[in-house]
């Protein structure tokens, strides 16, 4: 049998509710990012990229949109005869079957695919970060370590560490203490939910704990292996990482990306992001078309104004509309003379002509104020706005919605309109 | 579909200047993303034939590169693939394809042992849709030897690079010249052709018996009056791009909406993946009736142009009615005006090049990129 010196699994069951709208029928990490990409790109070409040639993928949440992306696993070259992606969603047992309970519990399921390829090391990733990491380099520092575990993590500003999970080390980086969202931190090292594990020790820890209710890699895995005097280790990452969890992050760290030189750059030659191409075709910029400070993906015809936006393939911005401070994912079409400022617009969306929005002044969401609370007009997937609406900021939006949804052709800041989609 | 696909990819033509000097035509980059063999490809993938070879010989690497995984077109099959044939030293012949019909014999022994009763043969520089299978219900009802796909061109166009055909009321072809000196017929031939693959062996082994190697001359001009070949008449959009000014009016055919969206519709053409970024507009670009694809970084003026993968346009530049081919960079304030620029060029900053509507300029700059 051959055997991989290190294989991943990725956690990519999660639905991401605080993305709201975008989330409800696919999982998180599935959604749009940066135009033609999504975010689980980013962990798979990381992987292929670091020699990481077999990678489980875990799935629960909407998978349909996960299993078609992936595929065969081409797109990333983890098209494999031996090793390569594997989609690894709950199954039934002759024990019973069961929900991916917790993180771990997730990959205590799937002991048997780890097995398969008696690694020695197993990579655990979630899907929902953005990133270039370099994971043999990680598992270099791991091995050097002579440790057990080791805990990917970064240095986040003081001021905002109490918001994360921390770490503190002794002076070789061997983890003493952790800290969950501590009131008054005494680290800034955040976890980034990115470990290496010995697979014996996984595996033992895995099984002794295969009855604890759902089960987690934060409350039960980490804390068994140091009950157990386990080498945990910290690596330090000091290069790009953004989690992408809420609206106004993920709002956030597409805007990045159309900066002159970007913070996360997209064109360096090496460490390519791959992604499933089906549209291939160059772009198209009309006659009275004006583009500046965007980013603009594969087979769009534009025709109108985009500034400051991130626009995925085969979008069409007709005539006269502007687009400005927005996320266009791919198949949407905006309508002539309509005027988009600060929006996330899902896949396959029509905006209807001469509407506005992002208009008006803020006002707390009335669906979900927590989640919508970015000043953003969200709108998801599939759907349909009339022409001549007026929708205000921190709005939200689905389905297939007609001109008698939007009394005197407005929708206030705050409000929302939840309809069916078409299939 | 029951046919299996050659495509002859061996030529040169000297029309093409400096742009075949390290390329095989195709393998020339077409409409911003493709290049011209992936039409024919995706055609006969879109088409259902099954099995592939491609017969290459002049600066066959380019080509080589391109065709390095037969994924893209869906020819990656346990039941068929694609094949790309060079000439080979083999016991019987150390020769080169001395000719089209030639490189068919030379790998004769791919028709053999082929099983599919037809064999669709095309060329690697047309630019068009087609589906095969309709040639082919055509060849069986006209019980045709040959079908050869042709096209009407504008009265006004120049056809004497072309076979030029004369056709009966019934669609046989009564007259058959190859790029006359002057043409009193402006039907033409597309290099397309349909045949049964025994009776195609057949013709070539005759063929090559008497010392001929042109499948044109050899077989259809010769063979005219003997033989019942049949002229499929085509509709849609068709180009050949083997001509510097052929080469530029195609690529700018492709800023019209009508021809850009007739091609982008399915059936798709396919390319190979780059996996290159979205293209990027910085402040101070300004883009207009344009072909952007993939990895573009722009911070100048662009009309009326196209941009292959991966350019990099500095700032103040003015690019106007003219093609840049892939991985280009152009440093500041250059201005270019009715030009081709040859791929992986590095333009320095300052300069200019001006060609005219009528004499296209060639641009190849081959600075070091990392001191400009």
């Amino acid at each position: 049998m051959i055997k991989k010196e290190m294989i991943a699994m990725l956690l990519a069951g999660g639905q991401g509710s605080r993305l709201g709208v975008l989330t409800k029928s696919v999982a998180k990490p599935a959604v749009a990012f940066g135009g033609k990409y999504s975010i689980i790109d980013f962990p798979l070409s990381n992987c292929i990229n670091s020699g990481v040639d077999t990678v489980g993928v875990l799935t629960q949440y909407q998978p349909l949109r996960l299993n078609s992306h992936i595929g065969i696993g081409m797109p990333w070259d983890l098209d494999r005869n031996y090793g390569g992606v594997a989609v690894l969603p709950p199954h039934e047992t002759s024990a019973g079957s069961d929900w991916y309970s917790g993180t771990a519990n997730a990959i205590y399921q799937n002991l048997e695919y780890m097995e398969a390829y008696n690694p020695d090391y197993v990579l655990i990733l979630s899907g929902d970060h953005i990133y270039k990491m370099d994971y043999e380099v990680m598992l270099d520092y791991h091995k050097a370590s002579n440790a057990d575990l080791t805990i990917a993590t970064m240095p986040v500003p003081w001021e905002e560490a109490s918001r994360f999970g921390l770490v503190i080390t002794d002076e070789t980086g061997r983890i003493k203490e952790f800290e969950e969202k501590p009131a008054e931190p005494h680290s800034n090292l955040a976890s980034m939910g990115i470990y290496i594990f010995n697979w014996k020790i996984l595996k033992e820890a895995l099984i002794k704990l295969k009855d604890e209710p759902n089960c987690d890699f934060g409350k039960h895995v980490i804390p068994y292996i140091r009950e157990h005097e386990g080498r945990i280790f910290a690596y330090e990452f000091n290069e790009y990482w953004k989690d992408v969890g809420t609206l106004g992050s993920y709002w956030q760290a597409n805007m990045e990306l159309v900066d002159i030189i970007p913070e996360f750059n997209l064109y360096e030659e090496y460490w390519k992001i791959y992604t499933k191409c089906e549209n291939i075709k160059p772009q198209y910029l009309g006659p009275d078309s004006e583009v500046s400070r965007s980013i603009i993906s594969e087979g769009c015809e534009i025709y109108g104004k985009v500034e400051n936006s991130v626009i995925g393939a085969g979008v069409v911005i007709k005539e006269g509309a502007v687009v400005k401070d927005s996320i266009i994912m791919a198949d949407t079409e905006i309508g002539e003379g309509t005027v988009v400022e600060k929006a996330i617009i899902a896949e396959k969306s029509v905006i209807g002509k001469n509407c506005v929005l992002g208009a008006f002044e803020y006002a707390e969401s009335k669906l979900d104020k927590k989640v919508y609370q970015f000043d953003l007009v969200t709108i998801a997937e599939k759907t349909v706005i009339p022409d001549n609406v007026t929708i205000g900021k921190n709005t939200a939006i689905k389905g297939v919605t007609c001109a008698e949804d939007y009394p005197d052709g407005l929708l206030e800041s705050g409000g929302y309109i939840m309809k069916e989609v078409e299939a | 579909m029951r046919a299996v696909g050659v495509i002859l990819a061996g030529g040169n033509s000297k029309r093409m200047k400096e742009l075949s000097n390290k390329r095989a035509i195709a393998a020339m980059p077409v409409a911003g993303g493709f290049r011209s063999i992936d039409f024919t490809l995706s055609n006969m993938s879109n088409s259902h034939i099954q099995t592939v070879a491609v017969l290459t010989q002049y600066n066959s690497r380019s080509l080589n590169l391109h065709l390095n995984s037969s994924k893209w077109w869906d020819f990656g099959r346990k039941q068929g693939g694609l094949y790309v044939f060079n000439p080979t030293i083999t016991a019987e012949s150390s020769d080169w394809y001395k000719g089209t019909a030639d490189a068919l014999y030379q790998n004769l022994s791919f028709l053999k042992h082929s099983h599919e009763p037809y064999v669709v043969i095309a060329s690697g520089d047309g630019i068009y849709k087609l589906d095969y299978n309709k040639v082919l219900e055509y060849h069986i009802e006209k019980k045709a030897d040959i079908t050869v796909v042709c096209k009407k061109m504008e009265d006004e166009e120049d056809v004497t690079r072309f076979g030029c055909l004369k056709i009966n009321d019934e669609g046989r072809i009564t007259d058959f010249e190859e790029k006359p000196i002057k043409s009193d017929s402006n039907t033409i031939s597309c290099g397309i052709y349909v045949i049964r693959r025994r009776h195609l062996i057949e013709l070539i082994e005759k063929c090559i018996e008497d010392d001929r190697y042109d499948f044109v001359q050899d077989i259809l001009v010769r063979y005219k009056n003997l033989k019942r070949i049949y002229a499929y008449k085509m509709d849609g959009y068709w180009s050949n791009i083997a001509s510097v000014d052929s080469y530029y009016k195609t690529n700018m055919d492709f800023l019209k909406p009508d021809v850009r969206h007739y091609f982008a519709e399915d059936p798709q053409i396919y390319t190979k993946i780059e996996d290159l970024p979205p293209a990027k507009y910085n402040p101070g670009s300004s883009v207009k009736n344009s072909l952007v694809a993939s990895g573009c970084i722009l911070n100048g003026t662009v009309e009326n142009s196209l941009l292959f993968k991966d350019v990099y346009v500095g700032n103040n530049c003015v690019i106007k009615n003219s093609i840049v081919l892939n991985n280009v960079y152009i440093g500041d304030n250059t201005v270019l005006e009715n030009c081709i620029v040859e791929s992986r060029d590095v333009i320095r900053a300052n300069s200019t090049y001006i060609g005219t509507p009528e004499s296209i300029k060639i641009v190849v700059e081959k600075n070091d990129r990392y001191a400009v």
